[in-house]
């Protein structure tokens, strides 16, 4: 079976999604990967000429409402489940953004 | 427990509104059940007892009257309760507390129900046995040593093994109606739109939809006549008439035209699922119904499609979990793009991560056409195969699963084989179409099989009148494992 993702190609999905994978998990995943999308290539061999894609099977229109400002979470409510929030300032903390 | 334990969500109201049984009495009966059950069963992660019980002393001042007065209600923890944590059976979520309520825990609980507490699920709803579950998986009351389905796996089993009368799951793939057949009872996944999404944590937005879990068609008829309708909250729930589901119950389905695509049968569906699935059909034709044979000829494709379509929506919502605003937070970390990578590398497990990667990989720059577009494409095809199909028939009969219930830990090193298991749920969601599972038999091993009715969009009470008239004529609804 050729391997149809490389490690190179799942260093640079996962660097994508943002999701940090130890060698165990690359290995399996370019395994695992590989023979979904083996299964998944069936759908190459449809004639989809003219056929539209379905992103949402919703049928019915839009339906408007009017725009009137409705109360929302509280500051201290938004924050209630940050890891690491500072509720002098209201915000939520992060790491420092620039190595 | 004095007496006999009710059962039913319509024995319970008519119980409590007649003051036959207080809400109070009741929620004790279900906590009782659930502290001698789910040690062994796992399908609660939170009981919430105390607040089930402040709620019912609510229920039977003020609520005696409504149409779910008193009834226990178990909620897939994907589902989010306001002040009871809700965490997708996720390590990414363990601490999380929703600061409101999905609208249709709020549906639910303005109609009299009581929130028992959240159910055991596969992470993010992404499996089809609840071994994805960051908690352990749930058990399958007919036999502890074999998976319960999923992803709604602990829902399943808290109706099946008589802890709850009714619960909530979502349903993206079959999340709901695969463990409800797996598990021997009712699981209605109603039209996209049908009843809100607002508050579910979402998986795939395209497919998901929440549905209820019971022991008979009435109570699930019941549970969407309080669910359905539209909400400010959700734009994508439907704004078409809710019908008295409950009064369509009539028994007569004489001139139903159900279509049967045998040759979906033909291949990888065990014999006492294909023969308790010919019998059901026996008993739906001597109740009147017209068996007609029809053709799904994208059915096929069906699992491909799913997989690319839901991987990749899933990628996108994941995205939210970054250990920024709530859930997880790795420790230790260099910046804040190694926060991100790293809070995602322990929060998720692993088929959370393999879904994430298949659908980062399908919508990523030179495979989008090849893969993303190319399967909604095929998603088109699927659908339109039921549009012509509901020109000859009203409804379509399949099985739900093509097995019954397996032995827990025998497939979790196959994913993609785990996935072709879904062959008969999946194209309801792509379709956005209604599809009920109702029980329909044992295996030799006495596991349950499902048989799954398939409607037109918003057909829900036709799905629902085949279901209960097929229940009159069977033993197999209702009923009770000795196993636990």
């Amino acid at each position: 079976m050729a391997e149809r993702l490389t490690r190179k190609d799942v260093d640079r999905i996962a660097t994508l999604a943002r999701l940090e994978l130890g060698d165990a998990e690359k290995d399996l995943f370019v395994r695992q990967l590989t023979e979904v999308l083996e299964y998944a290539d069936q759908i190459q061999a449809i004639d989809t000429t003219n056929v539209p894609p379905t992103s949402h099977v919703l049928s019915s229109t839009v339906v408007d409402r009017a725009d009137d400002p409705q109360p929302g979470l509280t500051n201290a409510e938004a924050l209630a489940n940050a890891p690491d929030p500072s509720p002098q300032t209201g915000l939520f903390r992060v790491p420092r953004v620039i190595g | 427990m004095p007496g006999a334990p009710l059962r039913t969500a319509r024995d319970i109201r008519d119980a409590v509104s007649s003051g036959h049984a207080s809400a109070v009495e009741v929620v004790q009966a279900s906590l009782a059940r659930i502290e001698a059950t789910n040690r062994t069963l796992n399908a609660f992660l939170t009981v919430a007892g105390e607040r089930a019980l402040e709620r019912a002393k609510v229920v039977d001042r003020e609520y005696r009257t409504a149409p779910l007065a008193g009834v226990p209600i178990a909620v897939k923890d994907n589902i989010c309760t306001r002040g009871i944590t809700t965490t997708a059976a996720s390590r990414m979520l363990e601490t999380f507390v929703p600061p409101y309520d999905a609208t249709v825990v709020g549906r639910l609980e303005a109609a009299g129900a009581i929130v028992l507490g959240k159910t055991n699920c596969d992470e993010f709803a992404m499996g089809s046995s609840t071994e994805n579950s960051a908690f352990g998986p749930s058990r399958n009351p007919w036999n502890p040593e074999y998976i319960s389905g999923g992803s709604s796996g602990g829902s399943a089993v808290a109706v099946a093994a008589g802890m709850a009368p009714l619960a909530l799951g979502s349903d993206t793939g079959g999340s709901i109606r695969q463990p409800a057949s797996l598990c021997g009872i009712a699981g209605l996944k109603p039209t996209y739109g049908r009843v809100s999404r607002y508050g579910l944590i979402a998986f795939a937005s395209s497919l998901d939809q929440v549905g209820p879990f019971a022991r008979t068609a009435y109570d699930a008829a019941l549970a969407l006549s309080v669910l359905a309708g539209p909400d400010p909250h959700d734009a994508t729930a439907a704004h078409e008439p809710v019908p008295a589901y409950t009064a369509a119950l009539t028994g007569d389905i004489r001139g139903m035209r159900l279509g049967v695509p045998r040759t979906m049968l033909d291949q990888g569906v065990d014999d006492a699922v294909r023969t308790c699935f010919y019998v059901a059909l026996d008993v739906l034709r001597s109740r009147g119904a017209e068996l007609i044979d029809i053709e799904l000829p994208h059915a096929k494709y069906a699992i491909a499609t799913y997989y690319i379509v839901a991987t990749a929506e899933a990628s996108s919502n994941l995205a939210r979990f970054d250990g920024v605003r709530y859930g997880f937070r790795a420790p230790g970390t260099r910046d804040l793009k190694d926060m991100y990578e790293k809070t995602r590398r322990l929060g998720f497990g692993a088929e959370v991560k393999r879904r994430i990667m298949l659908g980062t990989y399908v919508l990523s720059a030179g495979y989008y056409d090849a893969y993303y577009l190319k399967a909604q494409r095929v998603r088109t095809l699927v659908r339109r195969d039921y549009e012509q199909a509901f020109q000859q028939v009203d409804a379509v009969a399949m099985p739900t699963s093509p097995t019954a219930a397996f032995k827990i830990g025998e497939r979790v090193e196959d994913p993609l084989q785990l996935y072709l298991t879904d062959i008969f749920t999946v194209s309801a969601n792509l379709a956005g179409l209604p599809a009920f599972s109702v029980p329909c038999g044992f295996t030799p091993d006495r596991l349950p099989i499902g048989l799954q009715i398939t409607g037109r969009p918003f057909a829900e009470a036709t799905l629902l009148k085949i279901g209960d008239a097929y229940e009159r004529d069977t033993q197999f609804f209702n009923a009770q494992s000795s196993a636990i």
